[in-house]
């Protein structure tokens, strides 16, 4: 029996301008499940991805299975047994479920793939550790949590005996988090080890046993779950006290601001995402939009901010008929838009500071006149958003793109709100940013909805709907299952709508 | 393949088959000569169709087939009317093809230059190096490829010298048809391919070079371009001309696409082109119809256009997932 599993001794690792890494060490037993808890930017990922041979450590040594190794590459971690499941799922979509799991190591006769023997491999598998599976399904056909079924299933198909979970519950319904970390348990019980990176201190306390708290690149911390509590892990996590609940009066509703009725959207592919939704958001209140990523969220705020044609159906905004109209109109007619990817949709990364805070009007006085960008004008007003919304950046001229993710958030809040809006459409407003950012992004909102703007939020952070929200609305494969007053709404109930089950 | 689809597939080769006998009973010998034409031009389609999906299948365009076809038909050519070996020209057009490939890969994998560009450079040098070097005075030397009959099936009505009586390069494709097929679906190779293709991230996550496939698998489809430039020379032409590849290399692309990157579908997709170049040639020789020959010549291309507008709007035709992009690991 080994003793150690898994253990990185002083890890260092350097990267230009960062060390992402510094002098880190965590150990993993057998049976035991490790959770590595930090901001985005605490170094979580970058240990992983040095535990899994992706990047060669700068210093100090990876040990597995009581051995001292300097591992070659992703394969030569796999060949010692251990098994990674990224937060991005590696899965080939158009094909099956069969074929995934034993891609690149495959049961062969004769260089031909010998399928049957792959499915009495998978299917055995599956029935030993409890993971139900169609070995026969295509993957683009399963919902997400089978997807990480299938990753899992890849893992123990090579073997491992350690297994990496990289923020895995984040594409999961509050019940499917549950099942999967029952699941995990009894992985434990035949003496696999886990590592799993979080950000939810909730889902810490429940499952790990050892609890290693990153910040800045080091190990902040030690802990488990019996002596910890979550406000104590926040602190770790942060290096001050956080307010972990969000201060709110309650709200005072006024008159419709956007209305949809009936409306139908495409994704991409052509197929129906958005499906007869019917919403309304008033004045000085927040409706939160909860469900499970790939549920039509993404469609309805694009179809909402122009960004995407509709089929069928209404959106009203400000008494005003608004569907398929231009980006521009949308936000002409008073909205204000934190788009989910800001990378693509938010900024725009070559631009320099002051011309992404202006993307919005920037053909309007008093920043042009006559096709003519007035650079003075442009650089008062970035100065003021910078200042306002504590925006941290040497000089106005640097580009966005050197700008951290909780700054460029702000950049973006700053700029939707330094004018008067009527509409505030967020999706997935604090995604990827740290926790000082989230709080202030969140006040914001607050203050905005406070000030008699309508609010459509969007997220699929459970905890943020419940935190802001003053009405809740629940999108399941397209559909608007219910909404419900905050104040009767809770992971529970929600939870089951988000995996469509209405009592 | 869904049930609603096998179904038409069928009805389509019951209608296409009462047809040709139709026609045959009609006009034998034109009959006859049309279906053979088809046969003729779908060889050289099916061939540069399978190049580009060995290509598109692993996630790397190639629109250089033209010029894979060109080059490897000029040193089919050459060989042949230098050692007199039909043997060698055959294996100097193949050795061409695997070379173009080779520098397609180098470019589009290995330097990471934009795939469209990358194939570009191949049409432009092909048909600029074989256009200075073409010698005029140069003949094959030799008679081209004859057709071998196939014992008592040769024999058959109509199919017997549609299918059973061709020379050895058509053979050979259609042999070649099978073994991409099974290759492609069935064999570890193949599900690697279509792997990266799809997604290449995932298939370096478990493990598989995805630079190394792709620069493989670029390199050995221009082997089947190659041979395309043999078949040109040797077998469906005998000579070579200046710019004698003439398009089919783009039309084997249309091909492809319509045969939704399966060997199978591109045969029956190369059979339906060939059809129209066939007729195209019927037309422009017996002059039943008063249509100028460049309309007639036209055929093939408008039908192309149409066809290809056609399938892309009956959708459900899906291209691999990292198509044209290049992969960056990490």
């Amino acid at each position: 029996m080994t003793d150690l599993l898994l253990a990185a001794r002083n890890v260092t690792k350097q990267f230009p301008g960062v060390l992402a890494n510094d002098d880190v060490s965590v150990e993993l037993r057998p049976g035991r499940i490790l959770a590595l808890l930090g901001e985005n930017g605490a170094g979580k990922s970058t240990l992983v991805n040095v535990l899994f041979g992706m990047y060669r450590p700068d210093g100090g040594e990876i040990i597995i299975k009581d051995e001292v190794v300097d591992l070659q590459g992703p394969d030569d971690a796999i060949s010692r047994g251990i098994g990674m499941v990224h937060q991005h799922f590696q899965l080939v979509p158009p094909m099956r479920v069969v074929e995934n799991i034993v891609l690149g190591a495959e049961p062969a006769k004769r260089g031909l793939v010998d399928l049957d023997e792959a499915r009495a491999r998978v299917i055995e598998l599956s029935e030993r550790y409890g993971l139900e599976i169609d070995p026969d399904a295509l993957v683009e056909d399963l919902p997400v949590g089978m997807q990480q079924r299938v990753e899992i299933l890849k893992a123990l198909y090579r073997n491992a005996d350690v297994l990496i979970l990289d923020e895995p519950t984040g594409v999961l319904t509050p019940q499917e988090a549950d099942h999967l970390l029952g699941v995990l348990r009894g992985l434990t019980k035949t003496g696999v080890g886990i590592v799993f990176i979080t950000h939810k201190l909730r889902e810490v306390l429940a499952i790990a046993d050892d609890i290693v708290v990153l910040r800045g690149g080091r190990v902040v911390g030690t802990t488990t779950p019996d002596q910890a509590t979550e406000s104590g892990l926040a602190e770790m996590m942060v290096g001050r006290s956080v307010v972990l609940r969000v201060e709110k009066a309650v709200a005072q509703p006024g008159d419709v601001v956007l209305q949809v009725d009936n409306l139908k959207v495409n994704d991409n592919r052509g197929h129906v995402a958005v499906d007869g939704v019917n919403l309304k958001v008033r004045a000085g209140e927040i409706l939160g939009v909860a469900g499970v990523e790939g549920n039509g969220q993404r469609e309805l705020v694009e179809a909402i901010t122009g960004l995407r044609h509709t089929l069928t159906g209404e959106i009203t905004i400000s008494g005003k008929s608004l569907a398929n109209s231009s980006t521009r109109q949308v936000a002409q007619t008073g909205v204000g838009h934190i788009p989910e990817d800001r990378e693509k949709h938010g900024i725009i990364a070559v631009y320099s500071l002051a011309e992404n805070s202006v993307l919005n009007r920037y053909y309007r006085e008093p920043f042009s006149t006559r096709g003519i960008m007035h650079r003075e004008a442009i650089h008062e007003h970035a100065e003021a958003v910078i200042d306002e919304f504590d925006v941290r950046t040497p000089n106005v001229t640097v580009a966005a793109s050197s700008l951290s993710g909780g700054n460029k958030q702000k950049l973006i809040v700053g700029r939707e709100f330094s004018e008067d809006i009527e509409l505030l459409v967020a999706a997935q407003p604090t995604r990827g940013i740290d926790i000082g950012a989230i709080e202030f992004v969140h006040r914001r909102i607050i203050e905005q909805r406070d000030k008699g703007t309508a609010v459509l939020l969007v997220s699929a952070e459970l905890d943020e709907i419940l935190g802001l929200a003053d009405r809740i609305a629940v999108l399941y494969d397209g559909k608007l299952m219910d909404v419900l007053d905050a104040n009767v709404a809770n992971r529970e109930r929600v939870g089951l709508l988000m995996a469509g089950i209405t009592d | 393949m869904k049930p609603r689809q096998r179904q038409l597939l069928w009805i389509a080769a019951a209608v296409i088959i009462a047809l040709a006998w139709g026609f045959y009973s009609a006009n034998g010998p034109q009959t006859t000569a049309v279906l053979a034409g088809t046969v003729r031009a779908a060889t050289l389609l099916a061939l540069g169709a399978m190049c580009g999906m060995i290509g598109e299948r692993s996630g790397i365009v190639n629109i250089g087939i033209e010029g894979q076809f060109l080059m490897s038909a000029f040193f089919a050519f050459t060989v042949t009317s230098i050692t007199g070996s039909l043997f060698m020209g055959a294996l100097a057009g193949i050795a061409t093809g695997l070379t173009m490939g080779w520098l397609l890969a180098a470019m589009a994998v290995g330097l990471k230059v934009d795939q469209i560009i990358a194939g570009t450079v191949l049409n432009i040098a092909a048909l600029g190096l074989t256009s200075f070097f073409y010698d005029r005075s140069r003949s094959l030397g030799v008679s081209k490829y004859t057709n071998i009959d196939l014992g008592p099936l040769a024999d058959l009505p109509l199919v017997g010298t549609v299918f059973f009586s061709r020379p050895p390069i058509t053979y050979l494709t259609m042999a070649l048809l099978v073994i991409v097929h099974v290759a492609l679906f069935r064999s570890v190779w193949g599900m690697r391919t279509r792997a990266i293709g799809e997604h290449p991230g995932a298939a370096d996550t478990v493990g598989i070079d995805v630079l190394r496939l792709r620069y493989l698998n670029v390199t050995l489809a221009g082997g089947f371009a190659g041979l395309g430039g043999s078949y040109l020379a040797l077998e469906a032409v005998g000579t070579f001309s200046r710019a004698m590849s003439g398009g089919r290399g783009f039309l084997a692309l249309a091909v492809m696409i319509f045969g939704r990157r399966t060997p199978f579908g591109a045969y029956a997709a190369a059979l339906f082109f060939g059809f129209t170049t066939a007729l195209q040639n019927q037309f422009q020789l017996n002059s039943t119809f008063d249509i100028p020959p460049q309309f007639v010549g036209m055929l093939p291309f408008v039908v192309t256009i149409v066809v290809v507008a056609l399938s892309g709007l009956m959708g459900s035709m899906r291209d691999p997932a990292a198509l044209g992009q290049t992969y960056e690991k990490g």
